[in-house]
């Protein structure tokens, strides 16, 4: 049922000369759930990313979104059907304040954004808006703060505020934790539990604590290919998953 | 090229009321040159390149693409307009309107090409396609090759205003830089400006929120190919000549010399780095051959010692956007 899942790989595969970095995923992402795809490095999440978010193109295999077949189409069409990623190292944008980082994706949605014989003060209509969607992640304070001197936290914070701004239906994350201290990780987790109301997301992560409790489903890569997948108190109990990815140390 | 941005760009919030103060001061020194005994045909020279400057600039220091040929647009609209000027006897307003279409259409073509290549191998392109231009223009008969097209009559602007008087000429080169340097000011804070800036700053990040960001370099592209060809028809009354030195490589070289030393991604960097540029070749004439070596050192100490330019070291002391 293309209501139940609103992301679906069928044997999603990609190929650098000879090396499979993602063979054969079958991946279904409910509506709604947090889904999160974890792996030992080199398992092959962010290519898995980068293939569902169009980044790169699959040598094998299919994308269905919403039903509808997106493996052929440009990143920033996929991004216009609702289908929004961030970044591993935090992408804002960084001599804009916080403020106008978050009204670049308001903008889009306008249409004036080839408009340039008309003054920006046109876009103060879309201040507000983006108060609000700062003030929602906490960062009202940082409104005229250009985002290159916002600390690491606060940043990764913004890019979600951006993406939020989108209204996107599904937020695909890169490791949204990444590089964080234990303060910002609890935040940001808040902070996606929170959204997951609205949205359906999928995270990859490294770290299996991180999503253990923020998960409503946890799918495992390994080497590619996914080993396992189940909710976190299944997956502690699978022997290949502590074997092959908590080591001997977790067990 | 967000690496040769980063350091360059001043990081305070755009204050644009600053820019406009330094706009009205910056238009009443140069609308009083003609009371003060500068030479004007220098100032006018150095005008024209300023506004070339300021159109590269809108490419590299909003768009973040170096484009190696820019002396393109400005050596076709030249020989479009002179071309017009002196075979069809068009008057100087049309004759302007042959060059600037001139460019326009050449910077379709040549955006069309090169657009979708990144860093260094955009500025290949563009660098090859000059080059391409160049020996074209060598070879055609309309710009009696290294001749060039000379000889050029001034006219009179809308009938009225004889541009033969140097003072007269000098106001309607003035009225020009000012509004293509106006242009640029509201292209670069337009909500297209936005974009582009976001585009410079993070293109993945721009693509993942929906932007085809191809189009926005390829109008980007085209804005500042014809403003740098408004640049080249205005030279075209300036030096009554129109010449391949203004499609040689060396001259998109001198171009991205000025934006440096005068501040890339500023919006009066690229006017006064052009000021300094052409004030250097005009009084170190003396020097000979010796002005290429005296060049290429002040550039070699820019590089190393003010990387964000004369007016980007000022803004950046003065955590102010200039």
């Amino acid at each position: 049922m293309a209501d139940e899942f609103i992301l679906e790989t069928e044997g999603l595969t990609k190929e650098f000369a000879g090396f499979f970095a993602v063979r054969d995923v079958a991946l279904k992402v409910r509506r709604g759930s947090i889904h999160a795809l974890i792996g030992p490095n080199g398992a092959g999440k962010t290519t898995c990313f980068n293939l569902l978010t169009k980044f790169l193109k699959p040598s094998a295999g299919k994308i269905l979104y919403k039903g509808q077949d997106i493996t052929a189409m440009a990143p920033a069409d996929v991004a216009r059907m609702g289908l929004v990623r961030s970044f591993q190292i935090s992408a804002v944008f960084p001599h804009l304040t916080a403020q106008e980082n978050v009204r670049v994706a308001l903008q889009r949605q306008h249409g004036s954004s080839f408009d340039f014989w008309r003054s920006k003060s046109v876009l103060n209509v879309f201040n507000d808006r983006a108060r609000e969607l700062l003030n929602d992640v906490g960062l009202s304070e940082f409104a005229n703060t250009p985002a290159v001197e916002m600390p690491y936290g606060r940043k990764r914070a913004l890019e979600i505020a951006t993406t939020l701004a989108l209204d996107p239906e599904m937020m695909l994350l890169d490791e949204p934790m990444a590089g964080m201290g234990h303060e910002d990780i609890d935040k940001i987790a808040a902070l996606i539990k929170r959204i997951s109301a609205k949205y359906t997301i999928l995270m990859v992560e490294h770290n299996l604590s991180v999503v253990a409790n923020l998960s409503d489903i946890i799918t495992v890569l390994t080497r590619g290919q996914v080993l396992a997948q189940g909710h976190y108190s299944e997956l502690t109990k699978d022997e290949r998953v502590k074997e092959a990815y908590l080591g001997a140390g977790h067990a | 090229m967000t690496a040769l941005t980063d350091d360059t760009l001043p990081v305070t919030p755009r204050a644009i009321r600053d820019e406009m103060i330094v706009f009205v001061v910056m238009a009443l020194l140069l609308a009083s040159v003609p009371f003060t005994g500068v030479y004007p045909f220098f100032v006018m020279q150095a005008l024209c390149f300023a506004l070339l400057a300021c159109a590269f600039n809108l490419l590299i220091g909003y768009g973040g693409l170096l484009s190696f040929g820019h002396a393109m647009f400005l050596g076709t609209a030249g020989y479009c307009s002179a071309h017009a000027l002196k075979v069809w006897a068009l008057p100087p307003e049309l004759g302007i309107l042959v060059g600037i279409a001139g460019a326009f259409v050449l910077s379709l073509i040549t955006g069309y090409i090169s657009i979708r290549r990144q860093g260094i191998y955009f500025s290949m392109i563009t660098l090859a396609l000059s080059q391409l231009l160049y020996f074209i223009y060598l070879q055609a008969p309309f710009t009696h090759g290294e001749d060039g097209i000379q000889g050029i009559p001034q006219g009179h602007m809308f009938g009225v205003f004889d541009l033969s008087k140097p003072t007269v000429l000098y106001y309607v080169v003035l009225v020009g830089f000012l509004a293509g340097f106006l242009l640029i000011f509201r292209i670069i804070n337009s909500p297209f400006g936005e974009v582009l800036k976001a585009i410079r700053e993070n293109e993945p990040r721009a693509i993942s929120l929906g932007y085809r960001t191809d189009q926005y370099k390829f109008l980007a592209f085209v804005l500042s190919g014809t403003l740098a060809g408004f640049a080249g028809s205005l030279k075209v009354f300036v030096a009554q000549n129109a010449s391949l030195t203004d499609v040689h490589w060396s001259m998109s070289g001198e171009v991205v010399l000025m934006t440096l030393v005068g501040g890339l991604g500023t919006v009066f960097g690229p006017v006064v780095g052009a000021f300094v540029i052409i004030a250097m070749q005009q009084y170190l004439a003396g020097f000979g051959q010796w002005v290429t070596v005296i060049q290429g050192s002040i550039f070699v100490i820019c590089v190393l010692t003010f990387r964000r330019g004369v007016i980007g070291e000022i803004a950046h002391y003065f955590r102010r956007s200039l």
